[in-house]
């Protein structure tokens, strides 16, 4: 593959850097006590996903990662948390989660095992195909991202960190498929931004109206379905 | 042509009701955008039949249906219009706001389901398949019961946690192309290449892409919220979600299957046969000890899903025309099912088993439609799924493959004494109260929907038409 091989070092070196704010945001949004707190680590995320998608950019002189890396900085970073503010009271935000299924320390570790987890995983799939020394990080933290995100959705009880958690699930797709699948056609990437959009919105609304029925936002404690008989 | 109408039609049909404030006019645009779309699908799948090369393309090949395609569009095409039908009497609306936002998500899902066979780019396949589940989730918690709304994030939350890992696997499999030099990442383009793929990757994105999917059309380990969101949601959605939606998402898992079948050392069918028997047999156990019987129905999903992929795994056109007629068999009566049992719910109030006993001699229709519907899902003579499910069996102990075929007898026995202990029972049995209220009526749209949704499902039993069983032979040849 000689896609990449003008790629300098130094926005190699950059690119790396970015990948390692993209995991440690990932770990906040698995650490943080506070909703806003997590919104916030969800937009450092996003905004690191993009500068490795526009670093990769440059160093291809490929427009189309460029585009790529304006469409996730607008859909996600701007428009993503203004919808959410939209539709969930403010009274959510403030909110600070105390019933978590596992303690925030023990989640760190975890989410430290699966993050070395992602890294041996992907060894085999970078030994099958060819891809440049600098674009090498990136399955491996995009991996990361996917599995924290499923550990952050099932560890949570509340609605909005159960939605932060399926946000940065697929950045953690996104953050490998920039290098893995670089010329993915534009129209999938706009539908992509949108489907997230259009996710957000309905989680939004669910959310509301979880909390005009049920009075709570904690919906990892709704159990009524189930096969015993109960009331 | 015919196709970029096919999609357009929803679309329209949804503005149309989404923006009018009379509940009649919503439902009478649906019905006529369903059946419009319901003919239209008709007419392309004669055209598809009789193309050269049996593919139709539009938009420069942006648009393309193709015989397996073809099969699944027919299917949602006439579930759609059942189900549009069977909501024009069973939503009672209080208040047209409600109105308006249930026909505008029943088109947009409509429209997603639609989109799902035509599109030949597998990377915008996924968005269509997780805009079905985005479009839908509001449909689930529709009636905003406690229940409902808890079903409803169950369903989202599941389903986009394995779209997630879906996506990666799509993405992986965008990169095997890639290494294999695919020009054109379409389902045509990587079966011509697929031999030069990498094994290692092509496995993994296969594997991401079953288990993120399955997910998906429930299978087991990941089904447990297909049960809720199947049985929670308003029955003209239930048929959807369990009639058409899970049949749309497997027909993506069918389309890889000859990508991952030309490359050696991959094991597909064996990962499908290990899956389906899993599900089929948990499904078959927890069918006995139901309470709700439109959670009986849903399990029987569960069943149906695992039967058709383990079909699948045995390979071989006999057992994979064997699957497709499986496919839609289960398509046809799992939606007439849900209305069944939709009726029954109207006219009684509950949804419990032990609450029901003797429907029939309070209404001697519903209860032969739900009589009906529990024979024949349950795999009894003469109805198409028995025919289906003995093509399978035979294939199946005809290959030599007797763990796999012995154990889905088994099984499917198993969930067929379950099945019909409990709708037996509903039916004919009596109780300390006989039904509940039965003051009720059902309404005209409801009948009508169990006459015509009962057609097929008796007819395809007995005899299936040449055309259709050449178009079911095409798709069963290109997998």
């Amino acid at each position: 593959m000689s896609f990449f091989e003008h790629m300098s070092p130094f926005v190699g070196n950059l690119n790396a850097l970015a990948g390692g704010l993209f995991i440690i945001a990932a770990f906040g949004i698995v650490a943080a006590r506070q909703i806003r707190a997590g919104l916030r680590f969800f937009i450092f995320q996003s905004i690191f996903l993009a500068a490795s998608a526009f670093l990769l950019g440059i160093s291809t002189a490929s427009i189309h990662l460029m585009a790529v890396a304006a469409i996730n900085l607008i859909s996600k970073v701007f428009l993503l948390p203004w919808l959410l503010g939209h539709l969930i009271p403010e009274k959510i935000y403030t909110r600070r989660e105390i019933t978590q299924a596992v303690s925030i320390p023990t989640s760190l570790i975890v989410a430290l095992m699966l993050t070395i987890g992602a890294y041996f995983f992907s060894q085999p799939l970078l030994k099958a195909a060819a891809l440049p020394a600098v674009l090498r990080i990136n399955l491996p933290i995009g991996l990361a991202g996917i599995l924290l995100g499923a550990y952050t959705l099932t560890v949570r009880r509340e609605a909005v960190p159960q939605l932060l958690g399926l946000l940065s699930m697929e950045n953690g797709a996104f953050f490998a498929g920039i290098a893995i699948a670089p010329d993915l056609p534009l129209i999938a990437e706009l539908a992509l931004a949108f489907d997230i959009l259009i996710l957000t919105f309905v989680v939004g609304v669910l959310t509301r109206s979880v909390e005009k029925k049920i009075g709570t936002t904690a919906v990892g404690s709704l159990t009524k379905l189930r096969e015993e008989p109960h009331k | 042509m015919i196709l970029i109408i096919l999609i357009l039609i929803p679309l329209t049909a949804a503005l149309l009701s989404g923006f009018s404030r009379n509940a009649r006019i919503s439902s009478a645009v649906t019905l006529a955008g369903a059946a419009a779309v319901c003919f239209l699908a008709f007419r392309a799948a004669f055209s598809v039949i009789s193309a050269p090369g049996h593919v139709r393309a539009a938009m420069g090949g942006r648009i393309a249906l193709h015989p397996l395609g073809t099969l699944i569009l027919l299917l949602v095409a006439f579930v759609n219009m059942t189900a549009a039908l069977f909501s024009a009497g069973y939503m009672n609306f209080g208040k047209s706001g409600g109105n308006r936002r249930y026909y505008l998500s029943f088109n947009l899902f409509a429209f997603s389901m639609l989109v799902v066979p035509l599109i030949p780019n597998p990377s915008i396949v996924w968005i269509a398949v997780e805009l079905t589940t985005l479009f839908s989730v509001l449909l689930v918690g529709f009636e905003k019961t406690h229940e409902a709304l808890e079903a409803a994030w169950k369903y989202i939350v599941l389903t986009l946690m394995g779209a997630a890992v879906a996506l990666l696997g799509f993405l992986i499999l965008y990169w095997a192309a890639r290494q294999a030099g695919v020009t054109q990442f379409t389902w045509a383009g990587l079966t011509a290449a697929a031999p030069r793929f990498s094994p290692v990757l092509l496995k993994t994105a296969f594997v991401l892409i079953l288990v993120g999917f399955g997910a998906k059309i429930g299978l087991v380990p990941l089904h447990t919220w297909l049960p809720d969101a199947h049985s929670q949601a308003p029955t003209p959605v239930c048929a959807l979600l369990s009639g058409v939606e899970t049949t749309a998402v497997l027909y993506v898992i069918l389309r890889l299957l000859p990508i991952v079948n030309a490359v050696p050392g991959i094991h597909a069918n064996t990962w499908l046969l290990v899956f389906g028997l899993i599900s089929v047999g948990t499904a078959a156990f927890l069918l006995l000890q139901v309470r709700d019987y439109k959670r009986l129905f849903a399990f029987s999903t569960v069943e149906h899903m695992g039967i058709i992929l383990a079909a699948a795994g045995l390979g071989g056109v006999s057992a994979h025309s064997a699957a497709l007629l499986q496919l839609v068999g289960h398509a046809v009566t799992k939606s007439f099912c849900f209305y069944a049992a939709g009726s029954v719910l109207l006219l009684t109030g509950t949804r419990n088993i032990a609450s029901v006993r003797g429907i029939i001699r309070k209404s001697p229709g519903t209860g032969v439609a739900l009589l009906l519907g529990g024979l024949a899902i349950a795999g009894a003579p003469p109805f198409a799924l028995f025919l289906s499910e003995f093509s399978i069996l035979k294939a199946g102990f005809q290959q030599g493959n007797f763990p796999a075929a012995g154990l889905l007898l088994i099984f499917i026995a198993i969930a067929f004494f379950a099945i019909m202990n409990h709708i037996s029972r509903m039916v004919f049995g009596t109780g300390k109260e006989e039904c509940p209220v039965s003051g009720k009526t059902l309404p005209a749209s409801c009948k009508a929907t169990l006459i015509i949704a009962v057609i097929p499902v008796i007819v395809l039993g007995i005899y299936i038409p040449g055309l259709f069983h050449r178009l079911i032979m095409l798709a069963a040849a290109g997998m």
